[in-house]
């Protein structure tokens, strides 16, 4: 009951036809629901056809079963699940801006971007481009001990991507069984 | 293989679903389909409306009564917009239709061209699929999909918006066919694990109790109803939707669930030790507080759409499928048994409901006439065989518990949207769908001037709608709640009211008012005994109330039987 009831934060993962239009349908049963999505990441799959959507919301666990029914319901709608965090790979992507006069004055924002990881991939005089992908934690500390410094100008996050922790690729299955009752 | 026109093809892929009426409103950007549909008068009856949202009730009266799919035909921008309300009825009631608009021509899409409107946009939340045909090339394959989406499955609406450029270009046409779409399953496999549980727990039950909706309508599933319930001695009670999936009169039917329905059904829902749910959604109108809901029973819920489970009500089994053949197989299983104890435990509180509401509703002795006993006279004067049509309101609420049902497909409301104007429009199509039924609508003297244009078509079509006007000269319905919630205050109900009788007579339809309790017999008579269609205005008792009650929000065992 406790479980049914914590607020957390999932990954939905929800593959479909590529249609034209889904997108919006597929986003409104989160807001109908009141459910702010928090990133939204959309491309095509591995599976040829299939159009991937990764979308992240905080809910409860009876709204998340609720979400995934109703956008699995979409008749271009192929399957919709949904993961917490221990039961998936995840990784973001993020750049920042940051200013190249504050970097060599302080030898700490290239000693805040070795430790963590991240690549400088463009210096000019007035600034440098950073580039780190990791999980949203690492980017956030990136982020903030860069913004102690002073240094940034801009900073930009991708959506969330993810791979489930699973053996079977439940979208290939599933189509496999579903092309068994073509008639 | 011909070389023919878009709107052709519209015309050819209609006739290939065996359309055979469509209500519609011609304009500007759907005119070549309407040419078109002039060569195909007499395959295609196309019944001019008066109004686009007459068309969408139209198209939903004839799908409820008939099982087949309603189509209306409209025209872009406003034409379609007029539609919106009545796909939206249709989406949260499950009605099969399909809606084909007018749209501009591509080249115009996006440049707010003149009566545009993003209809997928607009009709997406509220269709089951919503689609733009912007070549001609694939129209067939369009509607082939669109009539499968909306009949299979749960049924819903589909819209299909055709660009102009569609309509007029050519194509090489050929039939199409749509039995599969892989990403949608309308038909699951029967899960034999669920159909041993459910049977277990039947068998189990000592007190047993089962909701039955519309679905048991929908999935033509009513034979199989009938032997499950016979079998195990399984008492039940129906939703509006669901009122004529089994006699009224049956010995297992122990009337109607939710806050105006009957004492009995809603007081056991409480008291059962099994729920059993079939082919309904829980609305909160049939629930009333979900923390009190039937907290004591285990819950079985038959459904064909897996979003329903567990949406509203937590559920301990879910049988996923048709319900046409999950009854059938968890009926196999069941035992031949008796449940007379718990069977009769309903007795005492249908005498009570009789006493305390339904005596003084059919037969008052004195007063201006209750809605409940004209109601009761006109079912019975048709035998108890009618269809019943209703609007929305105080009329919808007395017709649903005191008309009567013998037949399949014998109600046509508005359950899930509530929506005034659509007796007038939905009775229209009824008389189409099923032409040798008597159809009796009843409604308000509010919601009748919602779609009072659609006297219009009642008059060119003469269409035999039995039109009873309850008018209680008040917004009655809301006038209720005012009364009961809000201290009387009456804000904007009472009605001023037109001559109705004057009105249906500049449409040429016979009308007579009935004022006496002495009179309603032979007017009904009248009514009945008079080709096509005719309208019986009865002056009703303003002040009066729907009873029982379960005030908004209150535990479903709590009705008010008088207030
Ligand atoms: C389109 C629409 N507008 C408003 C309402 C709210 N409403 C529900 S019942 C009702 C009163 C209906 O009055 P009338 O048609 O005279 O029927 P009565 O209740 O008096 O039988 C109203 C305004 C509604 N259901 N639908
Ligand atoms: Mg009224």
């Amino acid at each position: 009951m406790e479980q049914e009831n914590s607020i957390k934060l999932y990954t939905f993962i929800i593959y479909s036809e590529n249609v034209p239009g889904l997108l919006s349908q597929i986003t409104a049963v989160f807001t109908r629901r009141q459910v702010n999505i928090e990133s939204l990441n959309v491309c095509a799959s591995s599976t040829p056809g299939a159009h991937k959507y990764t979308i992240t919301a905080n809910c409860n666990l009876a709204m998340a079963k609720m979400l995934t029914a109703q956008i699995e319901k979409k008749i271009d709608v192929l399957q919709a699940n949904f993961f917490t965090d221990e039961e998936i790979f995840i990784n973001e992507t993020c750049l920042l801006k940051i200013s190249t006069p504050v970097m060599l004055e302080n030898k700490n924002v290239c000693r805040m971007v070795r430790l963590h990881g991240a690549h400088i991939v463009e210096v000019n005089p007035i600034y440098a481009t950073i580039e780190k992908t990791g999980i949203t934690s690492d980017i956030l500390s990136l982020y903030d001990s860069l913004k102690t410094l002073g240094c940034v100008l801009q900073f930009v996050r991708s959506g969330r991507i993810c791979i489930t922790k699973d053996f079977t690729e439940h979208l290939d299955e599933y189509l496999a069984e579903r092309e068994k009752k073509r008639k | 293989m011909e070389r023919i026109t878009g709107a052709e093809a519209l015309m050819r892929a209609l006739e290939h679903e065996n359309v055979d009426v469509l209500f519609g409103y011609p304009g500007g950007s759907i005119m070549p389909t309407y040419d078109a549909l002039y060569d195909h008068k007499k395959t295609l009856n196309h019944i001019l409306v008066r109004h686009e949202q007459g068309a969408v009730h139209a198209a939903q009266g004839y799908a409820r009564v008939s099982g087949k799919v309603g189509c209306a035909i409209v025209t872009s921008g406003p034409g379609a917009t007029n539609t919106i309300t009545g796909i939206a009825d249709a989406m949260i009631d499950s009605t099969p239709i399909v809606v084909i608009c007018g749209q501009v021509g591509v080249a115009m899409l996006g440049t707010d061209a003149f009566q545009e409107v993003d209809v997928v946009g607009v009709t997406s939340p509220i269709t089951k699929w919503s689609y733009q045909i912007r070549r001609a090339e694939d129209v067939a394959w369009a509607v082939a999909r669109a009539f499968y989406i909306a009949k299979s499955g749960r049924p819903g609406p589909v819209v299909l918006d055709f660009a102009k450029n569609a309509q007029t270009s050519m194509v090489d046409y050929q039939p199409a066919k749509a039995d599969f779409i892989r990403s949608y399953e309308p038909d699951p496999d029967l899960n034999e694990d669920q159909i041993r549980q459910a049977a277990k727990m039947i068998n189990d039950s000592v007190k047993p109790f089962v909701l039955v909706g519309q679905g048991v309508e929908l999935g033509n599933a009513r034979e199989e109803l009938k032997a499950f319930l016979e079998k195990a001695d399984l008492p039940c009670g129906t939703t509006f939707l669901g009122l004529s999936a089994i006699e009224s009169d049956h010995r297992l039917n122990k009337g109607i669930l939710g806050m105006h329905g009957n004492l009995g059904p809603n007081v056991m829902t409480n008291q059962c030790d099994l729920l059993i749910a079939v082919g309904m959604r829980f609305d909160d109108r049939v629930t009333g507080n979900l923390q009190t809901y039937a907290r004591q029973a285990k819950i079985i819920h038959f459904d064909i759409d897996r979003s329903e489970f567990n949406k509203n009500v937590k559920v301990d089994l879910a049988v996923h499928g048709d319900c046409k053949k999950t009854l059938a197989a968890v009926t196999a299983l069941l035992d031949q048994t008796t449940h007379t104890a718990w069977i009769d435990g309903f007795k005492p509180y249908e005498e009570k409901e009789y006493n305390k509401v339904i005596d003084k509703a059919l037969h008052p002795k004195e007063g201006a006439l209750l809605m409940g006993e004209v109601i009761r006279k006109v079912s019975e004067a048709t035998n108890n065989e009618a269809i019943l049509v209703t609007d929305v309101g105080q009329n919808q609420l007395f017709a649903c518990r005191y008309f009567k049902f013998t037949k399949p497909r014998s109600i046509v409301t508005s359950g899930g949207l509530g929506t005034m104007g659509f007796a007038i429009p939905a009775a229209i199509g009824a008389t189409f769908g099923a032409p040798h039924r008597t159809v009796c609508m009843f409604c308000g003297d509010g919601g009748m001037q919602m779609t009072i244009q659609e006297l219009g078509t009642i008059m060119e079509q003469g269409a035999p709608v039995k039109m009873i006007l309850l008018n209680n000269n008040y917004l009655g319905n809301v006038r209720q709640w005012q009364e009961m919630f809000f201290q009387r205050r009456y804000s904007f109900t009472p009605m001023v009211n037109p001559d109705y009788e004057l009105i249906a007579k500049g449409y040429g339809i016979p009308a007579k008012t009935v004022v006496e309790r002495k009179d309603l017999d032979a007017a009904i008579q009248e009514m009945l005994q008079t080709a096509g269609p005719y309208l019986l205005q009865c002056a009703i008792k303003e002040d009066d109330n729907v009873l029982p009650m379960t005030p908004p929000g209150a535990n479903v065992n709590e009705m008010l039987l008088e207030c």
